[in-house]
């Protein structure tokens, strides 16, 4: 046994059931609160990560690229696909050049409509979004996109853009060079991300319309994991020049460079508030790791609880501001968990998996699965855990970003 | 009569909507074109001078801005045989130097110091467990310290440039614990001067 060993090895033997008990486990003990105490009000009913049941929906009428869209599309937003008889809403229609679909069993907000304009996988987003939309009154993820890292064997990689499913990928590098941590810039079709094109790990700014790209940060030392602010005016990152990893924040035309944490530690993974007021990293603090936030003017770090989550990594703050998604390890490999900003409760573990990132709507998560040691993205509903893998593009797909 | 006649109809109607026999659809919805994103250009090959290469003075510390150091330029050429056998390994999720690599070190540092002219590139790795840019500031600081030895010992810390592979660059694919404590390490590689050419 390595040395590492004696830190985690003591829960390895659980490390394979652990989400289940875990679920299992909160959800005996938010039975037990509700049959107990009925005067106890939950936090929120509304939302209960890994709990809510999915809704029941036929499918009728659609075959090939536009079925598999919609029960991909529809199964990642918290829908079960049922026979018929036994849904609570009915998609019917066809494909047959076009889309053409309707929505029953949603009383007022039921819908008939065509769609043109587009190859059949577009439109049939199109159509799901609207069903997403009438009935759980939310946007829709199926017309959006995700950047991410595909990986050789030999290390070397490249930045691609897809949409949230994994189709339609394009590369945005071509750079044959170890590619890491790419950030969509708010509102704008481009992106930041760290490229060893240079033989260091620097941070390029790229306008995704044009291809034209520039160096945003390439000081000695490591230059990573860009996070644009929600305004898009300032970019968080991690640099070295001072000695340690720690966060940087400067304009977003690369001016007002200042240093926000000192820890003699290596700090990971900035991202931001949705108010832009604080940063939220990974970082150790008395020898363990823990998320801290800091407000962006600097200051104080503010360790969060993450009860139950040992050694939590890549945190990412949901756009609606109530969710921080992170990593935890369990033994050799990691999980997806969820815990409320305001720290109202221990952080959920929902399923295996790395790099979490928010979808603009708050309500799923794309990540990587380990799947015999090669990262593959994944698409996750965070409130009924309902998850699939996205379409896998070359290699080792990791890294994700949602278009925000 | 018409009462019954109305309610009839009203089913009929009702299960026409129902059955989906109103085939055409009440309105029509454009997608717009997709987006397509351009693969970027080769360029930079070489250092342009972005924004942040010049960054004004720090708020909170002010004092001299440190200007960005060009990693392995094209004034040097690399030598990773020279001090390959002086490799550092690391315990897992720590950058501390183990007192039996001090020896390694020692040689590293002799190195510099019968050779001037020559610097150092420290490489700084991981091994596969632990995600991805934890790794990459991991392997950095495994470099960092590496490098605040070798300053201890007398070398100039000008001579000595860190780079972090993270995860990606192990040195034994596998995925034993052996494999990982390989991996956990800090490579040396020497760096000689062009001279002409």
């Amino acid at each position: 046994m390595s040395p590492e060993g004696t830190a985690d090895g003591r829960c390895g033997a659980l490390q394979k059931w652990r989400p289940s008990f875990f679920g299992a486990l909160t959800a005996v003990a938010f039975f037990a609160l509700t049959a107990s105490a009925q005067n106890v009000i939950p936090v929120n009913p509304t939302i209960n990560p890994g709990f809510m049941p999915p809704i029941p929906i036929s499918i009728e009428g659609f075959s090939g690229e536009a079925l598999s869209v919609l029960e991909f599309d529809l199964y990642v937003q918290g829908f079960s696909i049922v026979p018929a008889g036994q849904s609570q809403y009915h998609i019917s229609g066809s494909d047959d050049g076009n889309v053409v679909g309707r929505l029953s069993g949603s009383g007022p907000r039921d819908f008939s409509r065509s769609y043109t304009g587009a190859n059949i996988r577009r439109e049939a987003h199109a159509f799901a979004d609207d069903v997403v939309q009438a009935v759980t009154n939310k946007k829709g993820i199926g017309q959006t996109k995700i950047a991410f890292k595909s990986e050789q064997s030999d290390g070397n990689g490249e930045i691609y853009v897809a949409d949230f499913d994994g189709h339609d990928a394009q590369a945005v590098t071509a750079d044959s060079a170890i590619v890491a941590s790419p950030a969509w810039v708010p509102g704008r079709f481009a992106l930041y991300y760290t490229s060893y094109k240079l033989g260091n790990p620097d941070i390029f700014y790229s306008d995704l319309s044009t291809g034209r790209r520039r160096v945003f940060a390439a000081y000695g030392g490591l230059n990573t994991s860009a996070a644009v602010s929600p305004n898009g005016d300032k970019v968080a990152m991690v640099l070295s020049r001072s000695g340690d990893p720690n966060i940087w924040v400067c304009n977003a035309d690369g001016s007002g460079l200042r240093q926000l944490t000192h820890t003699h530690a290596d700090d990971s993974c900035p991202c931001w508030s949705p108010d832009g007021q604080w940063i939220c990293y990974a970082t150790k603090i008395h020898s363990r790791r823990r998320l801290a936030k800091i407000s962006v003017d600097g200051g104080e770090p503010v360790p969060l609880r993450t009860n139950g989550a040992p050694d939590p990594t890549e945190p990412d703050w949901s756009p609606d501001g109530k969710w921080i998604a992170f990593c935890s390890q369990s033994g050799d490999f990691f999980n997806i968990c969820v815990m409320p900003t305001d720290e109202s409760t221990d952080p959920i573990v929902l399923v295996s998996g790395e790099h979490p990132s928010w979808s603009p709507n708050s309500r799923t998560l794309v990540y990587n699965d380990l799947v015999h040691y090669r990262p593959i993205l994944s698409v996750l509903d965070v409130f009924t855990k309902q998850h699939k893998y996205a379409h896998n593009v070359t290699g080792e797909d990791s890294e994700a970003s949602w278009e925000k | 009569m018409n009462k019954f006649i109305y309610t009839a109809a009203l089913a009929l109607a009702a299960a026409i909507a129902s059955t989906g026999c109103v085939h055409r659809p009440y309105d029509v919805k454009a997608i717009p074109p997709g987006q397509n994103a351009q693969v970027g250009d080769q360029n930079p090959v070489t250092y342009q001078a972005p924004p942040v290469q010049n960054p004004p003075p720090v708020p909170y510390e002010p004092g001299p801005v440190v200007e960005p150091q060009p990693i392995s330029p094209p004034a040097w050429t690399q030598d990773p045989k020279a001090l390959a056998a002086n490799t550092l390994h690391f315990s897992y999720d720590s950058a501390v130097i183990r007192d039996s690599d001090r020896a390694h070190l020692k040689a590293v540092a002799r190195a510099l110091k019968s050779d001037k002219s020559a610097n150092l590139m420290i490489e700084g790795n991981c091994d596969e467990r632990g995600t991805e840019e934890y790794n990459r500031a991991l392997g950095e600081r495994r470099a960092e310290a590496a490098r605040e030895a070798l300053v201890a010992m007398g070398i100039d810390g000008d001579r000595i440039h860190t780079v972090s592979y993270g995860k990606d660059k192990p040195a034994d694919t596998g995925h034993s614990s052996a494999a990982h404590s390989r991996n956990r390490r800090d490579d040396f590689v020497l760096l000689h001067p062009n001279t002409g050419a």
